[in-house]
């Protein structure tokens, strides 16, 4: 090891990076949720490279090869299962992950590169997502596609030419699906790529705590083996278990029936939904029924649904906020609640046909998220009363449970910076 | 590029610290941008290649003209020809579907315009111009609502013509949009009659 070390410093990267590395040493399960999001995204690697060995990625016979999978192919119907709600759990991590950033504050200086880098691994994760529920070739697969690459033919001028350039044709059809499939090979080591540079840049600045309050000495912290790894360790199994229920006794609950017709290009399904994680997304484009100016209200629902991902990459600077954790905002605590409802809100609506009351609805969902972020974000961090703050993260665990100031283990191990 | 660039700001500022520098370009600022500038013509010329292959290929260009015979399609039938991966209505309508349609005040429709290929881009949308030429009765057009793509279903909805069940736009007789979010009439593709009982779309 110590040759190696000498010629390649990896053994010293891993030990200094998941080892000794100290973590402040009152995180909560809310900050399991990255490890269990690299978790899965081994999973859906690894049954995704083995699915690519039975699949064939053509129009004719791509719908049935999906089939055979599932009654053919040994372990088939497994694999395929558990890549497909793996991609559900991947995205009900990664929005427990994100409203965790937005609730401690984990976006705010020093940390603005992280959550960027952050949210360009949730796009790449939407394209991923979308490119592969195009592949089994299904009804829902095609007439997605087709409603999703429609986004662009809202643009004036450039639209048409850039559909036709993404779809290698007039319409949705092989082109498309060969391409698709390329791309939701390649965009999974993509998304791995910017996870390594997301663990670097937590690795220079140091995790948020719930306390919002900086590592000030080395009480505040433990290191990461056994106290983050353990507790890391347990919240994985806790979610692979319910992740195992899904697979082995709902496999298709979170799926959509008419995906288990094949693409009809002619016959469009009555209702068209996307997959529940793009639902929010979804009433906000559908939000905007009315002309906006020159804007038309299709071009203005893309821009909506698309703005409402960009202004996550300015939170940083929106935030005006001295207060890193919303634990000590006692009134933005409320709002960010009413956020997390709002969200829930449009998704359920997402999935409703748009019809009666519902764009009415969806519309003023919309506009409490815009408001949220460009409206609330901004003032209340000015005027805001907060509380008062814990001199330190020890201070702050130290008041909670009283006792000695060293968790035991703690003490004899070395405190070494990563 | 981005160091070059660098080197040459860092140049501009110090000429005017330095008594010794000039502010005019000199042969190396002209050589380091006509490298840059070569350099950047042949990064595109690489690139093209790589992003035009994914355009439209000749296999799916060569589609893109259709012959349908229509001698089995009587008044009031329809059928659906594929063409460019899209459906195309064609549609021998009624007498009472194109009066109908005559009928229709053109200043509460909501979208004016024609959208026939086979007609200047401003043509206003009367029925005659959204029917064949010298044929009214024949409605020959791209199946497609012009919300979000989907599919409409014929001879239904509130208009006696299309009504797309993805989000309720309703097209009348004629094919216009009279109700719901898409935002144009259904397209007229670019079609000839080669003989009455042919037509040649694309």
């Amino acid at each position: 090891m110590q040759w190696l070390d000498a010629r390649l410093p990896l053994p010293r990267l891993m030990y200094d990076s998941f080892v000794a590395y100290p973590v402040p040493r009152n995180l909560n399960y809310a900050y399991t949720f990255g490890g269990i999001l690299a978790i899965f995204l081994v999973v859906q690697i690894l049954t995704g490279v083995v699915l690519a060995m039975h699949y064939a990625a053509n129009s004719a016979i791509a719908f049935d090869s999906v089939e055979k999978i599932m009654r053919d192919v040994n372990w088939g119907w497994m694999l395929r299962y558990m890549h497909a709600n793996g991609a559900s759990f991947f995205f009900i991590a990664v929005y427990v992950h994100i409203f965790r950033g937005l609730y401690y504050g984990s976006y705010k200086a020093p940390r603005e590169v992280l959550w960027i880098l952050g949210v360009i691994i949730f796009l790449l994760m939407m394209a991923t997502a979308f490119m592969g529920y195009v592949l089994p070739w299904g009804q829902m697969s095609f007439w997605g596609a087709t409603v999703i690459t429609g986004f662009f033919t809202a643009f004036p001028l450039i639209g048409d030419p850039i559909q036709q350039l993404l779809l290698g044709g007039f319409a949705v059809d092989n082109a498309t699906l060969n391409r698709f499939f390329s791309l939701h090979y390649l965009l999974p080591f993509m998304i791995a790529g910017v996870v390594i540079l997301h663990v670097w840049a937590l690795h220079v600045t140091g995790q948020t705590n719930p306390t919002g309050v900086e590592v000030k000495s080395s009480k505040d912290t433990v290191p990461f083996t056994p106290h983050a790894t353990i507790k890391d360790s347990f919240a994985m199994a806790i979610f692979l278990i319910l992740f195992a229920y899904m697979v082995f006794y709902l496999p298709n609950y979170l799926g959509h029936a008419d995906n288990y017709i094949e693409a009809n290009p002619l016959k469009t399904p009555s209702h068209i939904v996307p997959e529940w994680y793009f639902l929010p997304f979804y009433a906000m484009l559908r939000a905007i029924t009315f002309n906006i100016g020159p804007i038309d209200s299709k071009l203005g629902g893309v821009l909506v649904m698309f703005g409402s991902i960009l202004v996550l990459f300015f939170v940083p600077w929106l935030d005006t906020s001295r207060i890193r954790s919303t634990a000590f905002r006692p009134v933005y605590k409320i709002f960010f609640w009413i956020l997390v409802a709002d969200c829930i809100f449009l998704g359920w609506l997402g999935s409703r046909p748009a019809e009666g009351i519902y764009p009415a609805l969806a519309l003023a969902g919309t506009i409490y998220y815009f408001g949220h972020f460009l409206f609330v974000l901004p003032v209340l961090g000015l005027v805001e009363t907060p509380a008062r703050l814990p001199g330190s993260i020890s201070e702050s665990v130290l008041a909670k449970h009283g006792g000695s100031g060293t968790p035991v283990g703690a003490a004899a191990a070395p405190e070494t910076k990563g | 590029m981005a160091g070059r660039k660098l080197r040459l700001c860092f140049k501009g500022v110090a000429a005017t610290v330095s008594v010794h520098d000039t502010a005019e370009p000199n042969r190396r600022d002209f050589l380091y941008i006509a490298t840059g500038a070569v350099g950047a013509v042949g990064v595109a010329a690489v690139a093209w290649p790589f992003i035009d292959q994914m355009n439209p290929d000749a296999a799916t260009l060569a589609l893109a003209e259709i012959d349908v015979d229509i001698s089995q399609v009587a008044e009031g039938q329809s059928i659906t020809a594929k063409w460019r991966g899209k459906p195309v209505f064609i549609r021998q309508r009624t007498a009472k579907e194109v009066e109908e349609a005559k009928a229709v005040d053109l200043g509460s429709l909501k979208d004016p315009v024609a959208r026939n290929a086979n007609l200047p881009s401003d043509a206003e949308a009367t029925d005659a111009n959204r029917a064949a030429e010298g044929k009214e009765q024949w409605l020959v057009m791209i199946g497609v609502c012009t919300h979000l793509g989907c599919i409409p279903l014929g001879q239904s909805g509130p208009y006696d013509g299309w009504f797309c069940p993805c989000h309720g736009s309703a097209y009348d007789t004629a094919g216009r949009i009279r109700q719901g979010p898409a935002p144009e009439n259904m397209a007229i593709p670019p079609f000839e009659f080669t003989t009455d009982t042919n037509i040649r779309i694309g």
